[in-house]
């Protein structure tokens, strides 16, 4: 098999952690990945600390963000993996309800409705909560078919992609709405869709790139598309961001010009430096060294994620984990490209190290979904 | 491998699953490793080009305003400073409650309306990091009520400029000049980069004419801002150049007597040392508070000075231009002992008016009954008869008349350190026939040679043709600047230009030195107690023409309508140090009004 390797080394990898477990796995946690989450979100907050302007009231907030989002994965991770299947469609449902709801009576600023406002609940992101439901809800769908995926029920589970999205794009929120499509997709490709499907699908996706250009965008996305392509057309105005963090990306070289030195995040010439931009503030103060090393963290927690999913006892455990995962990839993809100027301003932000609580709980959410699958089920070794 | 066996085989559907993770791994691989390609390119390739854009993001040049050189007089008495002023200005991003702030300001300060409304307009130009001048040129009192509750105004503070200030005032407003603020004219008249940050710019006078010197060169400072413009440390500093201090000429002892002198008169004196050119004196009244014009003079004010009849702004110094009269009659002299026209013993009849030939028309003396039978040169000079002259201008001509006058510099330009001077008018039948398309008369000749007619001069010209007759023939170009700092600026000598004989100077001197010492001279009530020898000449100078008939009576005529008195004299006479021109407006009497002026300039200079 031509994964022999791969599985051998994942019984390797066991065996050296073999004492950890056995404690860590009654509560339901991954070593392994929790070490990488914990690296993470340390670098996180030193990088914080900095883009905030030394101001340890951000790191506090975010902090407590992670307090409630470390307890939420630990809850997460103890609820028995059957029970996200037999929910998988009801919470999906639910989604697309209050999805419904933020179109009529959402609230929100800049233009933008993503907030949902109900009575004895905290206010929150039925969007947020799609993302963990479409991909669940996808599996759910896709798990009990025949394999690989006939037309029909590829249709069907597109159709349960398309909803939420297309109610996500009217709020709107892009970044969201390509998080959701991927998630779905992959799902979708985890589940076994044949490759000529996949094929059609990317032709028929730049196929509909000139009508999704003109009536499905609105014309700030289509602004920030035509700004990437050419940031110095609007140099004062929405190209600024992109110029500017290009400068702060660039000008870090390979070493960086160090923690708190970055003269483009420090003196405010760089926008947004603790949310969605906060990549930039690691270029500028790290240096290509400290990209590079963050990248190569990222790619262990997805290498992890993916090897866990492997894992999974059911296929519908494989596929919401394998979603899961690559939906984590899809934001870090995304926002590396969008800060770097490679992809248009959408508004992702950089997974578990820019601020912000709702998108922090979300993917922390998701970990622990992944480490419900990863512990709960008896170990399947294969031969 | 049948699809549909599949279905029901997990070990089957695990490892369809791992197959794509591991294509999905790929794709992560692949797409991540184009992204790091992406910052490398960025971080590593284009480095340098991004560097650079960063540096210039946060690193501005900011311009230092050099300090204006001062002006002193030639003993070093200061004739323009600079002295800070007190303004009180707000920074808005300090303050909570700016109208709050304003009204708690202008119940200590006077606030105009006005200045509010000049204040709120500036507040929407500046950034809210900077201060912006709500009143400036503060009292100490008023500096006092503000800062004795600074801790009740937050964001309220008072700034210190360098203002100009002129402490001698009127005395040096026109030889001086002053500062004002730059306008948008100016501005394209100098380098912009050197003016990046000066309000000031020298309006008139030596303030304008050596603007250059004084202004200095700017400096530069490379700040480091953030993206809202705030200053957040100095990396690199080249200082601001100073403009050099200057001395001038003038004495301000001179000027001060010279002024006083003029009293409520409109008039005009220029002292000048012989031995280098130098403008010692230059006056002009009625004079005016330059001071005004450094603070931005209010329109009212600006108007009372532009509309006043006296014309206060008027440098009549080199701006007035008057018919020189008799003050031209020993230069005239000297052209007619040059060209042998008279000799210094050729005597005239006088019998108080002249005719020419074939012309029925009379051409009267200014004494009605003549100067006695017969006038010689030295009698013509002493006691100013203006029938020798005519005879003398009649005999040569007035085109000889023109060619020697202009070695006097009459006529053109002096070519003074100061803007704009006017370059009077030396007629000749060849610039009537330019000007006017006509034939020269012979009967203007008469009146060119007592220098009324067509003659004009400025008041420093007439001092600079009297340099030049006691300087027998050696020309200076006039100049107010002696030295910048402590370097001497010469006058560039000019071609002195020499008679044929030159005893026919001492002819004419001796006959300027009676003007005053002898006993008929027209100016001897100016040598009473007299320690020294002055050589001079008295005139008047017609400002409307008299009937043929009707004689001139001052009582009569309207104040402006009466004759300039003027007065030109160099001293001492054996060896003269200082010439004088005095020119009073409407005086009359060029030996009563004008005289008595020349002599308490000449006095200073010869006592200090």
């Amino acid at each position: 098999m031509a994964n022999t390797d791969f599985q051998r080394r994942l019984e390797d990898s066991h065996q050296t952690f073999a004492r950890a477990p056995s404690i860590l796995r009654r509560v339901h946690i991954d070593f392994i990945l929790l070490i990488l989450l914990v690296a993470l979100t340390t670098v996180g907050l030193l990088v914080l600390y900095s883009a905030s302007g030394q101001d340890m009231g951000t790191v506090k907030r975010q902090a407590s963000y992670f307090a409630v989002a470390w307890l939420g994965m630990l809850i997460v991770a103890q609820i028995p993996t059957a029970i996200y299947r037999r929910w998988a469609p009801t919470l999906y449902l639910l989604g697309l309800l209050m999805l419904t709801g933020v179109l009529f009576f959402g609230v929100g600023a800049k233009g933008a409705q993503r907030w949902l406002d109900l009575p004895l609940l905290p206010r929150f992101q039925p969007s947020e909560l799609m993302k963990l439901a479409l991909p669940a809800a996808v599996a759910w769908y896709v798990a009990h078919r025949a394999y690989p995926p006939r037309f029909k029920v590829i249709a069907i589970a597109l159709l349960i992609i398309a909803m939420p999205v297309v109610l996500v794009l009217k709020q709107p929120d892009l970044g969201t709405s390509i998080l959701l499509v991927m998630s779905g997709l992959f799902a979708l490709f985890f589940a076994g869709l044949k490759w000529r499907y996949i094929l059609g699908v990317m032709t028929a996706a730049a196929a509909s790139l000139y009508p999704a250009w003109h009536w499905l965008l609105h014309d700030y996305q289509r602004q920030r598309v035509l700004t990437m392509l050419n940031p110095e057309s609007d140099k004062l105005g929405a190209g600024w961001n992109i110029i500017q963090s290009k400068t702060a990306i660039g000008s870090g070289g390979w070493l960086g010009k160090g923690w708190q030195e970055g003269t483009q995040s420090q003196l405010d010439f760089l926008p947004e430096t603790h949310t969605d931009f906060i990549i930039a503030v690691i270029a500028e103060e790290f240096g290509f060294r400290g990209v590079a090393s963050l990248v190569v963290l990222y790619l262990a927690i997805i290498m992890r994620c993916l090897i866990i999913s492997v894992r999974g006892e059911s296929t519908f455990n494989r596929l919401f984990a394998g979603s899961i995962t690559m939906t984590f990839f899809v934001y870090l993809a995304v926002n590396l490209g969008m800060v770097s100027g490679v992809l248009p301003v959408v508004g992702v932000p950089l997974p578990l190290v820019s601020q912000g609580g709702t998108a922090l709980v979300t993917l922390m959410l998701g970990f622990g979904c992944i480490m419900a699958i990863g512990t709960q089920e008896k170990r399947v070794v294969v031969q | 491998m049948s699809k549909h066996n599949a279905l029901n085989d997990p070990s089957m559907l695990r490892s369809a699953y791992t197959r794509r993770v591991v294509v999905a791994f790929m794709f992560v691989l692949l797409a991540l490793g184009l992204i790091l390609l992406r910052y490398y390119q960025l971080q590593v390739v284009d480095h340098k080009r991004y560097e650079l854009q960063s540096d210039r993001n946060r690193i501005q040049v900011r311009s230092i305003e050099p300090s204006r050189g001062l002006i002193y007089d030639r003993n070093g008495y200061v004739l323009a400073e600079n002295r800070p002023s007190f303004a009180l200005a707000v920074i808005p991003e300090q303050v909570d409650d700016l109208e709050l702030i304003l009204t708690d300001l202008r119940s200590r300060v006077a606030v105009s309306d006005e200045q509010v409304k000049q204040f709120k307009k500036r507040l929407r130009r500046t950034r809210s990091h900077d201060s912006v001048v709500l009143k400036s040129n503060l009292s100490d009192e008023e500096i006092a009520r503000v800062v004795i509750d600074s801790h009740l105004l937050d964001g309220v503070i008072i700034e210190a400029e360098p203002l100009r200030y002129y402490p001698r005032r009127e005395v040096f407003s026109h030889a001086v000049g002053y500062v004002g603020r730059i306008s948008e004219r100016e501005l394209k008249r100098v380098d912009p980069e050197n003016y990046a940050n000066t309000n000031f710019i020298g309006k008139t006078g030596v303030e304008r004419f050596y603007e250059d010197i004084l202004h200095g060169k700017v400096g530069y400072e490379n700040v480091e801002t953030n993206a809202r413009g705030r200053v957040l440390r100095v990396l690199e500093r080249t200082p601001a150049t100073p403009g050099s201090d200057i001395y001038l000429h003038l004495d301000s002892q001179l000027q001060t007597v010279a002024y006083q002198a003029l009293g409520n008169r409109r008039g005009s004196v220029v002292a000048m040392e012989i031995a280098t050119g130098g403008v010692l004196a230059m006056v002009s009244t009625p004079g005016f508070n330059p001071n005004l014009f450094v603070k931005g003079i209010s329109n009212k004010d600006y108007n009372k000075l532009r509309f006043d009849k006296d014309l206060p702004l008027f440098n009549r110094a080199i701006l007035g231009q008057y018919p020189p009269g008799s003050t031209l009659k020993p230069m005239i002299g000297l052209a007619g002992l040059e060209y042998g026209v008279v000799t210094k013993d050729s005597k005239v009849k006088d019998p108080g008016w002249y005719q020419l030939p074939n012309n029925e028309r009379f051409y009267r003396d200014w004494k009605k009954k003549g100067h006695g039978r017969w006038v010689d040169l030295n009698a013509a000079i002493e006691q100013s008869c203006d029938v020798y002259y005519y005879d003398l201008a009649y005999r040569l001509g007035i085109d000889r008349m023109h060619a020697f006058l202009s070695k006097f510099g009459l006529g053109v330009k002096t070519g003074i350190d100061l803007v704009g001077e006017k370059s009077g008018l030396l007629p000749s039948s060849d610039w009537k026939r330019r000007s006017k398309n006509q034939p020269w008369f012979p009967g203007e000749t008469l009146n060119a040679g007592i220098g009324q007619g067509y003659m004009l001069v400025t008041p420093l010209q007439l001092a600079v043709a009297t340099t030049t007759l006691a300087g027998k023939g050696r020309f200076k170009r006039p100049q107010l600047l002696k030295t910048v700092g402590t370097v001497p600026r010469f006058t560039p000598e000019l071609d002195a230009f020499s008679i044929k004989k030159p005893e026919h100077w001492d002819i004419v001197w001796d006959a300027m030195i009676d003007v005053v010492h002898s006993p008929k001279g027209t100016a001897k009530s100016i040598a009473n107690n007299l320690n020294y020898t002055i050589a001079g000449k008295t005139g008047t100078a017609q400002v409307v023409g008299i009937a043929q008939d009707s004689e001139y009576d001052g009582e009569a005529l309207l104040e402006r309508h009466r004759d300039h008195a003027l007065f030109i004299s160099f001293a001492p006479a054996e060896a003269p140090e200082i010439a004088v021109a005095v020119m009073v407006e409407n005086g009359e009497h060029g030996s009563t009004v004008a005289a008595p002026i020349a002599r308490a300039v000449t006095d200073a200079w010869m006592n200090q």
